[in-house]
């Protein structure tokens, strides 16, 4: 990283950050780069420096809305401000969802609001074209098509990563612009999103092999 | 396109090392599991399983460590089980790098642990292996009984009742072994099978007799199709032994109409 900045791994207190953080670091290896750049924090200062945020967590959208509000919202802030700058941040799971503004699991709490839209659940009692039934959470290895060339660059063209979900999210006609890629699970809903430098994830990169180490390190030469 | 159905190799560990050893070409040490799991996942496994079989509560720091070798190196979902009996087991599991824990006499004995970690990890995090036989060998109907200890202590509990009631605290899956065809190669159980897949809402992975890839097959197929109706299956000795390779498995099952991974997607070549 040209200014010595670190890439920053948001720890919002809400899953497994290590598992991020190594493939992070295998991702750095792959690239030739020191794998000592990735930390792991949620003190708003490193945050403020760092070259890049990659937001994870697995859990209620409602728990991590709280703790990115908590103590007069320094994290919201701290995450609000990189974005603003169009520096390089990664999404997953939590960190696409919370990037919107409400759920239909935690009624009152307010997402990051940079996409209007909200996050939903999987209606019980799906069926795939089959006729057999879907089952929530959605869980394991489904494809993802990237909605244009240019996210086809990061995503590819009809890789296999690994989900494990029960909400999505919804952007609103007007934000529709940022989806980057799509996923069927009862129909198509958004498993991917991009703007200029903010790319965010419905999947676990961390868990989907070589396709994922593959995304890691598109991101990690992005955020040189 | 939709979900893809999994293909899981199970590794038995004993004292930190792999008890049937697993014949791969190249594979350095044979005997390790980290260079098992890590032959595992370039050879395209969906998941790992860690079945530790050691019989000393007291050896489990060498159960952890390779645990945590394993996630530093292989980058598909983990899953550990065996011996796990408490809370603290759970978190020192997961905390190694595991994404799954499964557990099995403990959910019997103690079934607040299904709803205690699944309510502090999240359901998906927690695997209830359950062991199943025929109440009457000959006879489906006569229903399944849960066993423990390697199938050796019956619980008294029906299959059905209890793989319910498991989903209803939060199993993020259901690992189901018929004991009856375990290590026979004569294939799955599927009446059992589709009884559970029927009976829950969570996933089910379907395991013990699988000796033929018809047989993983069937495991997987849709129950309207005439298999067992599984999300997932489960598998050590087809794997281990050599006789075929997961790429093998994967081909005859996108053969059979079964959607599979693929994780040779032209620009990863």
């Amino acid at each position: 990283m040209s200014d010595g900045g670190a890439i920053v791994v948001v720890d919002v207190g809400l899953g497994n950050l290590r598992s991020v953080e190594r493939a992070l670091r295998a991702a750095l290896a792959a690239e030739g780069r020191a794998p000592e750049m990735v930390r792991c924090t949620n003190d708003p200062g490193e945050l403020r420096e760092a070259a890049a945020l990659v937001m994870p967590g697995q859990g209620a959208f409602g728990d991590c809305a709280t703790a990115l509000h908590r103590h007069g919202g320094a994290l919201a802030k701290a995450v609000g401000a990189h974005l603003a700058a169009d520096r390089p941040y990664l999404g997953i799971c939590l960190g696409l969802q919370v990037l919107f503004e409400t759920s239909e699991e935690a009624g009152g709490a307010h997402g990051l609001g940079v996409f209007r839209g909200g996050v939903r659940r999987f209606r019980d009692g799906m069926t795939d074209a089959r006729g057999e039934r879907l089952k929530v959470p959605h869980m394991g290895w489904n494809q993802v098509r990237p909605t244009a060339d240019a996210h086809a660059a990061w995503l590819g063209r009809a890789h296999w990563y690994y989900f494990v979900h029960s909400y999505f999210v919804v952007p609103e006609a007007a934000a529709l612009g940022c989806v980057a890629g799509e996923t069927d699970h009862g129909g198509a809903f958004t498993s991917a999103v991009a703007r200029g430098n903010l790319w965010a994830v419905q999947f676990h990169p961390e868990k989907s092999q070589a396709a994922g180490i593959a995304l890691l390190r598109a991101f990690v030469r992005g955020a040189a | 396109m939709t979900v893809a159905r999994r293909l899981i190799p199970c590794l038995d560990v004993k004292n930190g090392r792999v008890v049937k050893g697993v014949r791969f070409v190249g594979l350095r040490d044979a005997g390790d599991p980290v260079d098992c799991a890590r032959a595992y996942d370039l050879a395209g496994a969906d998941e790992i399983t860690f079945l530790d079989i050691t019989a000393s509560h007291e050896a489990r720091d060498i159960l952890l460590d390779v645990v945590e070798r394993t996630a530093d190196q292989v980058f598909v979902p983990l899953t550990v089980g065996g011996g796990v009996r408490t809370r603290a087991d759970v978190d020192a599991i997961l905390r190694a790098g595991a994404d799954k824990v499964s557990v099995n006499s403990s959910a019997v004995t103690n079934p607040g642990l299904v709803e205690e970690v699944a309510g502090a990890y999240g359901r998906q995090a927690l695997v209830v292996a359950v062991d199943a036989r025929r109440r009457d060998p000959n006879d489906p109907g006569a229903g399944w009984g849960v066993f423990t200890h390697g199938g050796r202590v019956d619980t008294g509990r029906d299959a059905l009742a209890w793989v319910r009631e498991v989903d209803r605290l939060g199993a993020g899956e259901i690992l189901l072994t018929s004991m009856d065809r375990d290590g026979t190669g004569l294939g799955y159980d599927l009446a059992l099978v589709r009884a559970v897949v029927e009976a829950v809402g969570c996933p089910v992975i379907a395991s013990g007799g699988v000796g033929t890839l018809e047989h993983l097959a069937l495991g997987v197929l849709p129950i309207a199709e005439g298999g067992g109706g599984a999300d997932a299956a489960l598998a050590a000795t087809i794997f281990h032994d050599g006789h075929f390779t997961l790429r093998e498995a994967r081909d005859y099952l996108r053969s059979r109409g079964v959607v599979v991974r693929d994780d040779a997607a032209p620009e990863n070549r």
